[in-house]
């Protein structure tokens, strides 16, 4: 690796004072497992690397039964699906945690640094898509937000600005009427990167019927891609096996895959169609209390 | 360029310090700065797994982790693992099953290994392959591996 130097500052107003002082010179440093990998082979440079794990803001956790979930950005992938009721009310966000790399990974890898890493294979971003998650983010100019789904511009790029970090991501409470789930198909049964992937969110209405439904996709466009005529489609629906197949056709209109050795255009417009009806039934059997 | 960086931490339960620069990995830190040898250089990718240690109570890939990081931190390594002359019951079952042939992935499937059985003593073959997935062997074919690990559980299990 080329050398660089090291701060680890403990509040966001350094941090971001850091960022602005060394702009494009200065990498901020999470869990590392994208970052460290990309130093070491050359794939990016940096004169600074800015730990960020030291601010409080970037480890917490909390829920609240109001406010839903505060999840600091550098928040590693295995404090999600180890904190109990974390997982219980977003569970497609635990799936997701629970398959990035393996256990060594998650370990360090954050959910905010897969956000901002913004492959368009990313595991976290559809679940955080699907619950409607805001990203909060501090720069020289101050506080903004930003809506997961509008998160990333292309593959390996979002909408941060040189000096910019993201300290927060916020996800709208939850109630027992609403569930989600999320899952990617590889070849192997673990390690690998997503062919494709879906995340759903569904809430039920007091009639029986879907209230409101977010379902968003992984690996199949430039970025993860909420699907939003599928998602509307379903809302006044029976949670029916039908209406399931016929969100996943429309997903598929949001899908505008590449060939490549995991998996030709075909295969994987295919899989959205299969891994949304999956995902929608396995949301809805976590809401019976049975998923 | 960057200066090295005093860093004081604990490694195997003892306080060490040692001085490194900023981009040397803890893998690096350990192997060529403290003379531990025992976690193995793979892929120096996050792929293998023959790095692994654990990072305060959490097992990690070392090539993905800076030297710098590991200020106040605990880590231990495999050479922390036995109990002096007294072998770990995962490195007794590795041996006893024959659970490696060339080696170089033992350390890091050690390490793993105890961490999970320490989690969760009588881990399933379903559990124990989903934890180990981040751990490559290129010799064994995993299954004696998977069985050493069930049969120290039931050793810890019988010594407590
Ligand atoms: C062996 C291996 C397997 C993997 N498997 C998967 C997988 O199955 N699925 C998957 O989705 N990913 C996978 N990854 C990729 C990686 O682990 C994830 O993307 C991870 O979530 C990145 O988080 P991190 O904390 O390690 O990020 P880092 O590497 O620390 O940072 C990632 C990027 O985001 C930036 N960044 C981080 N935090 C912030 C912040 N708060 N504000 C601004 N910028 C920030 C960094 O500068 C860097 O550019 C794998 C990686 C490895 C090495
Ligand atoms: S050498 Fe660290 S994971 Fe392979
Ligand atoms: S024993 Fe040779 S790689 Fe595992």
């Amino acid at each position: 690796m080329k050398p660089f130097d090291y701060a680890s500052p403990s509040t966001i107003q350094e941090a971001t004072a850091l960022l602005e002082q060394h702009g494009d010179d200065a990498r901020v440093l999470a869990g590392g497992t994208d970052i460290i990998v990309q130093l070491r082979e050359g794939l990016r440079d940096a004169e600074i690397v800015i730990d960020v794990k030291k601010i409080p803001e970037l480890t917490a956790l909390d829920l609240c039964n109001e406010g839903g979930l505060t999840l600091g950005a550098s928040t590693p992938c295995c404090d999600v699906y180890e904190t109990p009721d974390v997982a219980a009310a977003y569970p497609a966000l635990a799936d997701s945690a629970h398959i990035v790399g393996g256990w060594q990974i998650q370990s360090r890898a954050s959910v905010g640094g897969n956000l901002c890493n913004s492959s368009p294979a990313a595991d976290t971003i559809p679940s955080l898509i699907a619950h409607n998650a805001i990203c909060l983010i501090e720069g020289p100019t101050g506080t903004r937000e930003v809506a997961a789904q509008d998160f990333c511009t292309a593959p390996g790029r979002n909408v941060l600005e040189s000096g910019e970090l993201l300290v927060t991501l916020r996800l709208p409470a939850v109630s027992d009427s609403e569930s989600s789930a999320y899952e990617r198909f590889i070849r192997r049964n673990e390690m690998d990167i997503a062919v494709a992937g879906a995340a759903s969110w569904i809430k039920r209405g007091d009639d029986g019927n879907i209230a409101d439904a977010r379902i968003a996709l992984s690996a199949v466009a430039a970025t993860p891609q909420f699907a939003q005529e599928a998602s509307e489609y379903l809302v006044g629906k029976a949670p029916t096996e039908e209406n399931f197949s016929q969100a996943g056709e429309l997903a598929k209109n949001v899908a505008s895959p590449i060939d490549d050795m995991r998996g030709t255009v075909e295969y994987r417009v295919n899989l959205v169609g299969v891994l949304v009806k999956r995902t929608l039934a396995t949301a809805l059997a976590r809401i019976q209390g049975d998923g | 360029m960057a200066n090295k960086r005093h860093v004081s931490t604990t490694i195997n339960g003892e306080p060490k310090e040692f001085l490194c620069a900023p981009h040397e990995s803890l893998l690096e830190v350990l192997r060529d700065n403290l003379g531990l040898t025992g976690s193995k250089e793979g892929c120096n990718n996050g792929n293998c797994g023959a790095c692994t240690v654990i990072l305060n109570g959490r097992p990690v890939d070392s090539c993905l982790v800076l030297g710098v990081e590991v200020e106040d931190a605990e880590v231990e390594t495999v050479e922390g693992i036995a109990d002096r002359n007294e072998l770990h019951p995962v490195q007794e079952c590795f041996l006893e099953g024959a659970a490696l042939q060339c080696g170089i992935c033992t350390p890091g499937f050690l390490v793993a290994s105890k961490a999970l059985l320490e989690k969760t003593p009588d881990a399933c073959e379903h559990t124990i392959r989903y934890n180990l997935a981040g751990n490559l062997c290129r010799c064994t074919g995993y299954d004696k591996i998977v069985r050493a690990v069930q049969d120290a559980g039931k050793r810890m299990a019988e010594s407590n």
